[in-house]
Order: structure tokens, then C-alpha cells, then sequence
């Protein structure tokens, strides 16, 4: 059955060939320099914006004169065809670690109802010698026999006052 | 990751001065300790090469900011003059966010190399990160 011709020809033809061609694919190509944001590396290979429209091209046209002439939305503009992402928004955290935490203990939790469950419905009685009634009993006759007279048990029960120490 | 290029003759003593740090680690022994003037000369030399290309701007830049100090203003002044030269505001813009991102916790460090690079600033019509509203999110 894994090996019938069907099985074989699907493979071959409908799922593997697609993923290895880069024709639809929109990928950075790791060969070529990239563009990429890093604190540590601020002028990065090749400018963020390649493929400049004519507005663009423009405004590169006029980076070449003194740059005093340029308004400030102007030079927002250059710097973010040039870079995507400013300092500040590199080092922008998210708020990522809540939704980690609250998954964490929502199967936490889960997994507490679990054990509740399984207590309730699983677990049957618990044996008759830890009944209130046979530890008493059991207690005493350890007190009598003297279980650990010097470091342990029957250390701690006064014999002459007949309580706890 | 940078990309490869043909180097002149120029440019390879340009290179060779960036890739020959007189001793930026201490030696125990031997190995000339290279002073904080002559680091300075060194970077303030490849920065005013009047031919500078892009290449050598963002190499220069990057490798600057991969050691562990803030560039001199004298340096910083070269560079944005080097950008200037290759009609590139972002590049300037980029730099004066990257060296106050260099100082890290040290807080005072920024506006005093703004303080000293203002002359430089005007000059070129350069904004600051902080004219243009870029240090906000």
C-alpha cells in the first residue's frame, strides 16, 4: 500500500517540486546582501526600499542638494526608505511573555482539574489504618512501647505529666 | 554579512589600516599598546578619505560600532562628513541613533557628542533622531 504507483507519482509530482522552486516564492535569496535590523550593525548592505517609485526618486534627487532645503517629514521619508526599523522599535519588547505565562498556567490548571478528577472518581477509599480512630490507638501503643525514647517520638510525650512536651 | 568588492591600491591601504588595530587587546608582553590619539587619527584618517565609497562608509560604521566604546566626536564628524559626501541623510541620521544606543545606561554621553557635533549638525542640515520624533515609538 505505501509503495502502490499512486501513492509514489502523488509524492514525486504534487508536493515536493512546488516547495523547491522559487518562482512564487517571495523569500529573501540568502545568497544576495540583505537587508536586516540590528543594533550592532547600523548601515545595513542594501537599503530597505529598492524598487524607488518616481515620488521616491524625487526625493532622492533632492537628497543631493543641501539637506538644509529638506523638511522634516522629507527626511523621515529617506531615512525610512533607507532602514525599516528606527532604534527604538528595534529595541521594543512585546508583550509575548503574558501570553506564554497565561498558557502555562491555563495547562497548569488543566491539568490540576486532571488530578482533582482522578481523586474523585479514580481513587477509592483510603485504607482504614489511617482512620482518625486507629492512629489514636496506634499512638498510644507507640507511647507505650517507647518507640525512640532519646531522640525521636516517645522523646517528646511526657510520661509523668501524661501529655506532649 | 558584507559583500566582496575589487579594491584599488588606495583603497587597500585604507583596508589594511582598518584591519590592523595596533594592539586593541592587552598583551602581557610585547605588542605595542596602540594609544586612544593614534585609534582616533586612525578612524578619523578613514572616515576623511575623499573618495570614500558606500561600501566603505557602512564597513567602517558597522566595525566601529562592533568595539566596545563610543566613537569621539572627531570620529563621528568624519563620518557624518563622509555621508555627506555620498548624499546620504539616512546613513547620518542612522549613526547619531546608533552611537546613542552604544552608550547604553550612560545617559550623558549622547547629548554631549550632540553638544560638540552641533557645529557639524547646522552645517549640513543633519536633524537629530530627536528633532525628527524618531526616539519615540
Amino acid at each position: 500500500m505505501l509503495t502502490s504507483r499512486a501513492l509514489v507519482r502523488g509524492l514525486k509530482s504534487g508536493f515536493w517540486r512546488p516547495l523547491s522552486s522559487t518562482s512564487s516564492v517571495q523569500a529573501a535569496h540568502v545568497k544576495v546582501p540583505q537587508y536586516n535590523n540590528r543594533l550592532d550593525t547600523p548601515l545595513s548592505d542594501v537599503p530597505f526600499v529598492r524598487n524607488l517609485n518616481s515620488e521616491q526618486r524625487q526625493l532622492k534627487e533632492k537628497e543631493k542638494g543641501p539637506w538644509t532645503k529638506l523638511t522634516k517629514e522629507e527626511k523621515i521619508a529617506l531615512y525610512r526608505l533607507t532602514h525599516e526599523l528606527t532604534y527604538p522599535e528595534m529595541r521594543r519588547g512585546s508583550s509575548e511573555w503574558k501570553t506564554v505565562l497565561g498558557g502555562v498556567f491555563i495547562f497548569l490548571g488543566f491539568s490540576g482539574m486532571l488530578v482533582w478528577w482522578q481523586r474523585i472518581f479514580v481513587f477509592g477509599e483510603v485504607p482504614h489504618t489511617l482512620s482518625d480512630e486507629w492512629v489514636e490507638k496506634q499512638t498510644q501503643r507507640m507511647i507505650d512501647m517507647r518507640i525512640n525514647p532519646v531522640g525521636g517520638f516517645a522523646y517528646h510525650w511526657d510520661y509523668v505529666k501524661k501529655q506532649w512536651k | 554579512m558584507q559583500m566582496a568588492k575589487h579594491f584599488s591600491v588606495k583603497d587597500k591601504e585604507a583596508i589594511r589600516l582598518l584591519f590592523s588595530p595596533l594592539a586593541q587587546r592587552c598583551y602581557s608582553h610585547g605588542g605595542k599598546q596602540e594609544t586612544d590619539e593614534e585609534f582616533d587619527a586612525r578612524w578619523v584618517n578613514y572616515f576623511n578619505k575623499a573618495d570614500i565609497d558606500a561600501w566603505e562608509l557602512r564597513k567602517g560604521m558597522n566595525t566601529l560600532i562592533g568595539y566596545d566604546l563610543v566613537p569621539e566626536p572627531k570620529i563621528l564628524d568624519a563620518a557624518l562628513r563622509a555621508c555627506r559626501g555620498l548624499d546620504d541623510l539616512a546613513s547620518a541620521i542612522r549613526i547619531l541613533e546608533a552611537v546613542k544606543d552604544k552608550s547604553g545606561p550612560h545617559k550623558d554621553i549622547y547629548p554631549y557628542l550632540i553638544q560638540e557635533l552641533r557645529p557639524t549638525l547646522d552645517e549640513l542640515g543633519i536633524s537629530t533622531p530627536e528633532d525628527l520624533g524618531m526616539d519615540k515609538l
